[in-house]
């Protein structure tokens, strides 16, 4: 079967200082579909995330071997220009991280440092974002409030809206949900089912039922490597490995 | 005799009811006094003529005090002084915080702060000495005592401040704003221009006002490096006499409760005004910019 790949990620490894925290990851993210990773704490999903938007060469002392394409272009390459790729990669983090801005100048912001100047383009890319966000109809009379006023389930919609209104082609996002109560996950669940149909999804989760929801493919991490990918349904019900499926019934320790 | 734990509080509640109240009562009493003795120039000559007057000549028959030349230097020697010590505060602190490397910050910071300590006479010795024949020779002027020269001392004395304040202020916002803004294509440029320093505009502002509160009605390092002419300056390098340095030359000279000693408090009363609109403009200003709520769950 031909599968588009939209990332592949080959034998990578990756170091803290003298540390290993990732060991020859290779993994493949297909077009237009949501990739969960999972795994027990400290395992290495934040960093293998964050190598795909090199959000890690912003910690002193890194080192990455082995390859990420995009495209089929390495994302490690010197030539690559880093600020154009994470324009082109969304990511939302696991606390909600808005600016001390209004409501409308979080999500125009990353509009303003892409170069976009019209201003009627600005409020249009505004409005589309918040209501793919689900965040519109609550916010729509008070664009000019603080982003802080905002409740914190409301603070990362606004923060998927902020990246979503780059038009990035992936969305990485790192247990989006943790800190939400079960009725705004349920809202930022249900937009990960909207936004599939666009982007390529991968999203970092501690909890079973939300990968088992959102996910088309499962990945399991273990101790710094990939243990076992593969379909959701069949990660789920029939786990090649034994650790997984310990794992994912929650036998694991 | 025993006190009940009423009593106890209610005589607490005395005691420093009266120490604030005596600390607040000789405050109010110089400035009373300030008032007081400032005042009877008035007699003499009219307020007008004593702001606006542009000449001041304080011990010639008939004395003239007119103090436009000391207030204008004032001005300009504080103006100067922030124009060169914001920005050089506010880029170091910038550098040190968000582009320097841990190391370097570690070692530079130490020393920034280190030249806070320096004692004002340290530095309008080291503007006599060592900047003064510099500018003499460099610029082939008539003296190296001038309006730069002041302006460019003050500044020393208040960047440290400015660095040390502003690079906690901005080395505190949360990496996490910083990732957000990278995360979406941003540049470091424009992440330090549009995240980091709005968010940590409330510390930066504290801190200039910090600073330049050091270098406001500073009188030592003015008497020493101003050049001490009486004169609304013509360019960057002439001498000039601030308020305070005329105040300090000259009041042990100037006979008591003669016309000069009255014209010199008068003096005193301007600078007063002077540094208590910049306490008012920086309160407001600090309070303006305190950031109301904070991201929270
Ligand atoms: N900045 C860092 N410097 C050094 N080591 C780090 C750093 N960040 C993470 N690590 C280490 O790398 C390993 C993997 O961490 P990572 O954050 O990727 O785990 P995780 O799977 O995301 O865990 P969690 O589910 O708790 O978020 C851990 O052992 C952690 O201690
Ligand atoms: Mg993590």
């Amino acid at each position: 079967m031909e599968q588009e790949y939209k990332i592949t990620s080959k034998n990578l490894d990756f170091y803290y200082g003298s540390v290993k925290a990732l060991q020859s990851i290779s993994l493949n993210f297909q077009l237009h579909q949501a990739t969960a990773l999972i795994g027990p704490s400290g395992c290495g999903k934040s960093t293998f995330l964050r190598c795909l938007n090199r959000m890690n060469d912003l910690i002193p002392g890194i080192r990455v071997e082995g390859e990420i394409c995009m495209d089929g272009e390495n994302i490690y390459k010197p030539s690559v220009d880093v600020v154009r790729l994470r324009s082109r990669i969304g990511m939302v983090f696991q606390k909600p991280n808005p600016f001390p801005k209004t409501i409308f100048e979080n999500v125009a912001y990353g509009l303003k440092v892409n170069g976009v100047k019209d201003k009627n383009l600005i409020a249009e890319r505004v409005e589309k974002s918040l209501r793919s966000g689900a965040l519109w109809d609550e916010v729509k009379d008070r664009l000019h409030d603080s982003a802080l006023s905002l409740s914190g389930g409301q603070q990362q919609r606004l923060c998927i809206a902020r990246a979503l209104a780059v038009e990035p082609e992936v969305l990485l996002m790192d247990e989006p949900c943790s800190a939400l109560d079960p009725i705004a996950t349920q809202k930022i669940e249900e937009l990960i089912h909207e936004l599939k149909d666009k982007y390529t999804i991968i999203i970092v989760t501690h909890n079973m039922q939300q990968a088992a929801r959102v996910s088309d493919v499962t990945a399991f991490f273990y101790m710094g490597k990939l243990i076992e990918a593969g379909e959701t349904d069949t990660m789920f019900t029939r786990p090649r490995l034994k650790t997984t499926e310990d794992y994912i019934t929650g036998r694991f320790g | 005799m025993i006190f009940s734990q009423r009593q106890k509080d209610r005589f607490m509640s005395y005691f420093f009811f009266i120490v604030a109240t005596a600390s607040i009562a000789v405050l109010f009493m110089i400035m009373l006094f300030l008032f007081m003795e400032g005042i009877p120039i008035f007699q003499k000559i009219s307020p007008k003529d004593f702001l606006f007057g542009e000449y001041w000549y304080p011990t010639d028959e008939p004395p003239d005090f007119g103090i436009f030349p000391l207030i204008f230097s004032s001005l300009a020697v504080t103006f100067l002084s922030a124009l060169i010590s914001i920005p050089l505060g506010v880029l170091t602190a910038i550098y040190l915080a968000e582009i320097a490397t841990y190391r370097f910050r570690e070692i530079v910071k130490p020393i920034v702060e280190l030249l806070a300590s320096l004692p004002s006479v340290v530095i309008g010795f080291f503007g006599m000495v060592v900047v003064a024949p510099f500018l003499q020779e460099t610029f082939d002027i008539a003296t190296g005592l001038n309006l730069f020269n002041a302006a460019l001392m003050l500044a020393f004395m208040s960047v440290p401040t400015i660095c040390s304040i502003s690079e906690d202020a901005i080395y505190s916002v949360p990496v996490s704003l910083k990732e957000a803004s990278l995360a979406l294509g941003a540049t470091s440029l424009d992440t330090i221009v549009r995240v980091t320093i709005p968010a940590s505009i409330s510390g930066i502002s504290t801190a200039i006002i910090l600073g330049m509160s050091r270098a406001i009605g500073e009188t030592m390092v003015v008497l020493m490096v101003a050049g001490g002419a009486a004169m609304v300056p013509g360019s960057l390098f002439d001498p000039v006499r601030p308020l305070p340095a005329s105040i300090a030359a000259e009041m042990a000279e100037a006979p008591y409760r003669g016309d000069h000693y009255y014209a010199l408090f008068a003096t005193g009363i301007v600078l007063f005004v002077f540094t208590f609109s910049f306490n008012l403009i920086a309160d407001y200003i600090s309070n303006k910019y305190r950031q109301v709520g904070e991201a929270t769950l």
